[in-house]
């Protein structure tokens, strides 16, 4: 059975993705290409692992930073964005 | 076949290392005899201050040791840094200890003041700073409703206690240390003939010594008794928690919470009795979270990534122990819970000392002796 289809936000832009993918891989379908800046060499730096113990893989998902996007379930109009440098304190 | 060396060390972990490396750079030829990764070493789990605050309440003799460590310490670092290249990340900030409501605020006040008459002269110079100061003196932190104010510590600052360990292995290594890991120590056995030094014997080895060095934390205990030492050292568990990298904060090291140089935030800790065992509880992780959360509460969102646990290597009063076998000169014993804050006067004063044969004035009060006298047990 083919899940749903749905529209989730990556940096802004629309992006559809079946309703049963995680964040991680809405931003891979959405071709952004990096998904964040290491805090300490400012690297650039993708999902790798898809399942949890990576920790590459880290966004900001609906303004909160530092989420394991790979273990994050889209939801419609989810707001998936890249997380630049370390997460700062507010 | 039997090895010798001019001083064998005991213990590779922070007190032994830095010990080693001040005997090393007088010139004497060491060996350190270290055990492998699943010893109880307090050095790698520990929260990283380097702290005056609240040391030798009932003791002023470890306020004025650890006062000299604390001067030490900025020359210390840059030593390790230049020979090694390796930055302990230490930095003389100034600490604080927080206090939530009244009590807290009047309690902490009296303790300072007591300490303070304790000694002749002042070793802390610490003060009680209020909330507005503590706004000034961190002008990017929200704190808590309950926060009234603190004391603040101008001697302390913080480092990283890994590169410690790593430098000075580094440093030991530069220096031609014969550095053993996995080198269990089975028994310590003076000679039969009085001044004819110490044979240490491993699994594999057997080192022949004239000076022999136990610093070996807990490790000490089934050593002690055969070279005339009777010194008691309970474990005490810690817990600490590290979270996810954030950007640097500016806040000062505080005995419950700091940032690190890399950003992550330490969280602790706790004093538990728990004999040997080093597993972290949920408990224990929920109240120092609910704790740091009323000092600073902006830190409920941060994400926790990591609890361990450690074992404090502690003295009845929590002061060091340093003496010389009366009944075998040349055999030494050094304890403490502090080994980083100290590790800059153990790799100078006690180092001299261990090296000239004579523990002077400034460390003849860390005598295990004292326990004998009823105002200092617990």
């Amino acid at each position: 059975m083919a899940a749903e289809r749905i529209t989730v936000y990556v940096d802004g832009a629309a992006v559809t993705v079946s309703a049963n993918d995680s964040a991680a891989s809405a931003a891979l379908q959405a071709g952004i290409g990096y998904t964040r800046l290491s805090p300490i060499t400012g690297e650039k730096r993708a999902p790798y692992c898809m399942m949890g113990m990576c920790f590459e893989c880290l966004m900001v998902i609906d303004g909160v930073p530092s989420r394991q996007a790979c273990m994050v379930t889209v939801r419609p109009g989810m707001r998936i964005e890249r997380q630049t440098g370390a997460r700062v304190l507010s | 076949m039997t090895q010798t060396a001019d001083t064998v060390v005991i213990g590779g972990g922070v007190v032994g290392s830095a010990i080693a490396y001040g005997l090393a750079k007088r010139g004497a030829r060491v060996t350190i005899l270290d055990e492998g990764d699943d010893a109880i070493r307090a050095s790698r789990v520990n929260f990283g201050l380097v702290w005056l605050h609240g040391k030798g309440d009932g003791m002023p003799a470890y306020g004025f040791w650890t006062r000299r460590s604390t001067e030490l310490w900025p020359r210390f670092a840059d030593e390790l840094k230049a020979e090694t290249g390796i930055d302990t990340h230490y930095v003389k900030s100034g600490g604080l200890s927080y206090c939530l409501g009244e009590t807290e605020y009047a309690r902490e006040t009296e303790t300072l003041q007591r300490m303070r008459e304790q000694a002749e002269r002042d070793p802390y110079e610490t003060r009680m700073v209020d909330r507005g100061d503590l706004m000034r003196m961190m002008p990017g932190v929200t704190f808590g409703a309950e926060v009234l104010g603190a004391s603040y510590g101008p001697h302390d600052g913080h480092v990283s206690p890994l590169n410690l360990l790593h430098a000075l292995h580094t440093a030991l290594m530069r220096l031609g240390v014969d550095y053993r890991p996995g080198s269990s120590v089975l028994e310590v056995t003076p000679a039969a003939t009085a001044g004819g030094g110490f044979e240490v014997r491993t699994a594999n080895e057997t080192f022949s010594t004239p000076k022999v060095v136990l610093a070996a934390g807990h490790g000490i205990m089934p050593l002690m008794r055969p070279l005339g030492f009777e010194v008691e050292i309970l474990a005490e568990r810690g817990q600490i928690m590290v979270t996810e990298r954030m950007a640097p904060m500016g806040l000062l090291p505080a005995n419950g919470v700091r940032q690190t140089a890399e950003g992550t935030l330490l969280i602790g800790t706790t004093n538990e009795d728990a004999g040997y065992d080093v597993s972290t509880t949920p408990q224990a992780g929920a109240s120092m979270v609910r704790r740091a959360i009323r000092v600073i509460p902006a830190l409920a969102h941060v994400r926790v990534v990591r609890t361990w646990a450690g074992l404090r290597t502690l003295t009845k009063d929590e002061s060091p122990i340093y003496e010389e076998s009366a009944r075998y000169p040349g055999a030494f014993l050094a304890t403490c819970h502090s080994g980083v804050t100290l590790a800059a006067v153990h790799a100078t004063d006690l180092a001299d000392a261990i090296y000239n044969g004579k523990l002077g004035a400034d460390i003849e009060p860390f005598h295990s002796q004292r326990f004998l006298d009823t105002k200092h047990g617990r």
